[in-house]
């Protein structure tokens, strides 16, 4: 039986054997084991089953598209015509069931590399643009939020695909618009692969750690020799994946239980969310929406 | 049956840094046969194995299994006829849910999603890990992972099964349910391991590699009541086999 509109339990994540890292074990190796183990949880939420879950892979993959070009396609001083753009990941999240903790952190984690791009922003824009009371708006701070919240918006959808669809029929669906299949195999074994890396990686510094004597070890001199024998052992570990994926008549197709067709559910999905990505991108709707509210008190 | 049989003659492996890991190994196993192969670490049993459904490629001699000689036209038939379980279930299992694990290979096969469906649950009911359909791989305990490991081939519908180390990494009370269900069995099975009680339990017949060639070809008790034989091996008798270490009686 599918898990039907249950929610995953991010806590299961936390207990035993999950959590058995040695008690040595620092904070780095913790959050390498967890950030895989987060993965795997985001592959884990697309096996559920919700009205989004069951919707054809291409449909959803189009909507994202479409969605990310109208968000990255405004102008760079644009700040109140991006919100009305929330309504599309929250109503997915919701629909979908997908725990909105365990997806903002994700969200989160993200937003640092933004906040860098954006930092020298105000900075070098100094042209004052609005004035709320006392604060001054400059065109820098303006612009820097608008990076900021663009992010959160197309690495949102993002991260609400892969929940919904899951990696696999991702690709598969890219497959199926035209993407070449080289490119979307190559996708799948990175996806794959990080999963190999990562556990290698880890089971690698814990041996390191527990011979440090909770000292830093060696120095940087020791970690030379370490990557490479990390870079050998996981390709090694690959290789024998992918003998086991051989063994059992891989022919450079993935395959999914999910058969879906693109029907008239679909076109509807696309289109309405589309049409609506659209008139958000032509209209303010946030200032339209004031607007009225405004109107009406007056 | 003739098609179920696994003929290796002259087979010579050499890797490619010079080390010769088999010099000159024929046998030929028979249809319904349970086969172990032993030796000790280094005697060139994982190379073997891996020989046997084409990972390698011989540096010389030749691998007959059925009535295919092993080539790279016959290899995807080859695939399929031999079911190769892995010593690390942690490389068999690389799909998000062991449904999509055990779906893999029958997938490939080209199979229609219900049949596919239906496979997955017969095999799964087999081996005892029907309940687990829906979990992610690493959830499981090593003796699970093992189980679908087996299921994954299974599903596969393999005439020979080729087991590298089964009882490896298992506790008792695994190692004696994954023991009572390959003697279930009916399919041709080879195995290599170091568990001796488990071989003498489940093959009738051994074959004994030392340094990349066969020592010794015979049945099973035969091969352990041989203790100059064992010994030169880096082999020794299982522990049934021994006496017992309390009253040490049974010698």
């Amino acid at each position: 039986m599918r898990r039907k509109g249950k929610r995953f339990d991010p806590d299961l994540l936390l207990t035993p054997p999950f959590s058995l890292l040695t008690p040595h074990s620092s904070l780095t190796m913790r959050s390498i084991d967890g950030a895989v183990l987060d993965l795997k949880k985001l592959d884990l939420l697309a096996t559920g089953d919700s009205v989004v879950h069951r919707l054809d892979a291409r449909a959803k993959v189009l909507t994202t598209l479409v969605f990310i070009i109208t968000v990255v396609s405004f102008n760079r001083y644009a700040f109140t015509a991006l919100f009305p753009f929330f309504i599309y990941p929250v109503v997915i999240a919701a629909l979908a069931n997908l725990p909105a903790g365990y997806i903002v952190r994700k969200i989160l984690m993200v937003v640092p590399f933004a906040l860098v791009v954006g930092m020298l922003n105000p900075i070098f824009d100094r042209e004052l643009f609005v004035r709320l009371g006392p604060l001054a708006v400059t065109g820098g701070w303006l612009s820097c939020a608008s990076i900021i919240i663009r992010t959160v918006l197309t690495v949102g959808a993002a991260v609400i695909l892969v929940a919904v669809t899951g990696f696999l029929p991702v690709c598969q669906a890219l497959e199926r618009l035209g993407t070449p299949r080289t490119f979307t195999v190559q996708l799948l074994f990175l996806f794959r692969y990080i999963f190999v890396l990562t556990e290698e990686g880890a089971r690698a510094a814990r041996a390191r750690e527990l011979r440090a004597c909770g000292r830093k070890g060696l120095g940087l001199a020791s970690f030379g020799p370490l990557i490479g024998h990390l870079l050998i052992r996981t390709w090694l570990r690959a290789e024998r994946v992918h003998m086991a994926m051989l063994a059992r008549g891989f022919t450079g197709e993935f395959h999914s239980r999910r058969q879906s067709v693109f029907g008239w559910r679909e076109l509807g999905y696309v289109a309405g969310w589309s049409a609506l990505f659209v008139v958000f991108r032509l209209e303010n709707a946030a200032q339209w929406l004031g607007g009225l509210f405004t109107g009406l008190l007056a | 049956m003739s098609h179920h049989i696994v003929a290796v003659k002259h087979l010579r492996h050499v890797y490619a840094d010079g080390t010769v890991a088999l010099q000159d190994v024929s046998f030929t196993i028979h249809h319904g046969e349970s086969v172990a192969i032993i030796g000790a670490n280094g005697a060139g049993k994982s190379t073997l194995l891996l020989h046997l459904n084409g990972y390698l490629t011989p540096s010389a001699g030749e691998i007959r299994i059925g009535d295919f000689p092993l080539t790279r036209k016959t290899l995807p038939e080859i695939r399929r006829t031999v079911g190769m379980v892995f010593q690390d279930a942690d490389d068999q299992l690389f799909m998000p849910t062991v449904f999509d694990d055990v779906a893999f290979g029958p997938f490939n096969l080209g199979l229609p999603v219900d049949e596919v469906k239906q496979r997955v649950g017969d095999v799964l009911a087999q081996v005892g890990a029907a309940h687990l359909q829906e979990k992610p791989p690493y959830h499981l305990s090593g003796g699970e992972k093992k189980r679908v490991a087996i299921a994954t081939v299974l599903a596969m519908s393999p005439d020979i099964l080729v087991m590298d180390e089964p009882t490896s990494g298992l506790d008792p009370y695994a190692r004696r349910q994954l023991i009572g269900l390959l003697k279930d069995f009916r399919h041709t099975r080879i195995f290599t391991s170091h568990d001796l009680d488990m071989v003498l339990e489940l093959c009738e017949r051994t074959i004994v590699l030392h340094q990349g060639a066969v020592k010794a070809d015979g049945p099973t008790r035969e091969i352990f009541g041989d203790e100059a034989l064992l010994a030169e091996c880096r082999l020794e008798k299982p522990l049934s086999m021994q006496g017992c270490p309390v009253c040490g009686k049974g010698r």
